[in-house]
């Protein structure tokens, strides 16, 4: 917890500060020996991360590499076999679970305009129905979304949907904000004002954990990498360091665009 | 043949006219089974998202159960309220055997499975896509119930409106605990019975009209609900 409160409320105005201090903090998100197996083949085997800070994280690997499966462990969607989640040091709960953003692959818009999903989950973190209102509207600006306002979400496009699934998970002024390949199938306009985004998003404070297989996508917004190959996270630090000289031969391999090859002996047969 | 074409004619004067007997009937008819049908959904939607979210053992054999008991036969309901609340029932000393309040129990207790299967159905559908989602935002089991019930609610409405064309359709229930008393208790369906029986055949088919255009309009209101539903995509 270095930077607590520093930097979550760093270029906010003062009137949210009794808001975002009465908030219990989810950072740091730590993962300790989780593990998860599914016959006999362990799909996740992770010692320890810990997910602290600000900026941008992103977590790489081949289809299979266990990101997406790690991503949702952190975020207490799926319980591991065995291990221990903590956010902020205690059991993941309901209260900090509104500090931790999640965007999925693909978006879960509510059944409601585009306006009032987000409204909708502000009222669900406990936000006043007049404070929600604005920073609906707040958002719905910040995305440059708000002439969609009044319509029903899911006839929104799928830029748009993802746009506001973001812009969403951003009102909620997360600590920590986790995406799981947000950007597939989505046109390059889109591409770039999530990025753009998420960019703004982990300088101003958020730590931002962002899943994907693309390295193009790793190289263009990364601070840190953590290469994940079946299972376990293989590399772990600065982004210019990992694409210059990556540590392992599956990085060189995924990095040139290679298959990575099928998993060693000593990967295969460990069920936790 | 001569006495159908007058029957026909006769009919058409009483739709006409609009008889005070035929509109006395087919109000009755609309506020019992109307407000059964507010009863179980009342009932019947909360229990169904609760089946639909909670997990606990025995859970399936609830389902199982809601699904059988959408076809209760409703004389076997209008049996079991008849021994509720016959005077030596249980429920005997409030006197309401035969009046409109025992038929208003009997169709509620026909619609309420029908409700809550069909609640269930939609929300648990609902929920496999909403749940991680509604979890991130750190919501609660009230909350989530809460929020699928109003996400689902065109198919919530769809499902009312089954079990009213359900309730306001059925014989063997209202004529068991109301006894088809007139001016009190007598609704369209136990009415038709007893004025064919009579060989009042005019009376029989106008009545029988205004049912099956009652329950043509809600089944054209289900459909257009669908429809308003899908254009904004909230099916």
């Amino acid at each position: 917890m270095l930077d607590r409160g520093n930097t979550s409320v760093a270029g906010r105005p003062i009137a949210d500060l009794a808001f975002e201090e009465a908030r219990p903090e989810v950072r740091p998100v730590v993962g300790q020996n989780i593990r998860i197996a599914r016959d006999g083949r362990l799909l996740l085997d992770v010692d320890e991360l810990v997910v602290s800070g600000s900026g941008m994280t992103v977590l790489m690997g081949p289809n299979g590499a266990g990101k997406s499966l790690l991503l949702r462990c952190l975020a207490n969607l799926v319980a591991p076999d065995s291990g221990t989640i903590t956010w902020g040091g205690c059991q993941p709960d309901r209260a900090r679970a509104a500090r931790l953003g999640f965007v999925f692959q693909r978006p879960v818009l509510l059944r409601r305009s585009a306006r009032a999903n987000i409204r909708h989950a502000l009222r669900a973190a406990g936000v006043s129905r007049g404070e929600a209102a604005e920073r609906a509207d707040q958002a719905l600006a910040a995305a440059r979304l708000s002439h969609l306002s009044r319509m029903p979400a899911r006839r929104l496009s799928g830029g748009e949907q993802q746009r506001l699934a973001l812009a969403r998970a951003m009102a909620l002024r997360p600590e920590c904000l986790f995406l799981d390949e947000p950007t597939v199938n989505l046109d390059p306009a889109s591409v770039a004002a999530i990025e753009a985004t998420i960019i703004a998003a982990g300088r101003s404070g958020t730590k931002v954990l962002f899943v994907t297989h693309d390295s193009a996508q790793a190289r263009r917004i990364a601070t840190d990498i953590l290469f994940m190959h079946d299972g376990q996270i293989l590399e772990r630090g600065e982004a210019a360091r990992f694409f210059d000289a990556p540590g392992t031969a599956a990085a060189r391999a995924f990095l040139a665009g290679d298959l990575v090859g099928e998993p060693g002996p000593e990967h295969r047969v460990r069920t936790a | 043949m001569h006495d159908l074409t007058n029957a026909f004619a006769e009919t058409f004067g009483l739709l006409v006219s609009l008889d005070a007997d035929l509109l006395e009937i087919v109000g009755l008819s609309l506020w019992v089974s109307g407000l059964a049908v507010l009863i179980a959904g009342l009932i019947g939607v909360p229990l169904g998202a609760l089946v639909a979210i909670a997990r606990f053992p025995g859970r399936w054999a609830i389902v199982v159960l809601l699904n059988a008991m959408m076809g209760l036969p409703p004389v076997v309901v209008g049996l079991a309220v008849y021994l509720l609340l016959s005077r030596a029932g249980p429920l005997g000393p409030l006197g309401i055997l035969y009046t409109p309040t025992a038929m208003v129990i009997a169709q509620a207790i026909l619609v309420l499975p029908i409700v809550a299967a069909l609640s269930r159905q939609t929300i648990e559908d609902m929920k496999l896509e909403y749940e991680d989602q509604l979890r991130v935002f750190g919501m609660g089991p009230r909350g989530m119930v809460s929020t699928l019930i109003w996400d689902a609610r065109y198919s919530l409405m769809t499902a009312l409106l089954a079990g009213f064309g359900r309730a306001v359709a059925e014989v063997g229930a209202v004529i068991i605990v109301g006894g088809n008393i007139n001016h009190v208790t007598r609704v369209m369906t136990t009415t038709i019975a007893l004025e064919t029986s009579k060989g009042n055949l005019a009376f029989a088919m106008a009545l029988g009209l205004v049912l099956v255009t009652i329950v043509t309009a809600v089944n054209a209101l289900v459909f257009s609900l669908r429809h308003t539903a899908t254009r904004s995509a909230y099916a």
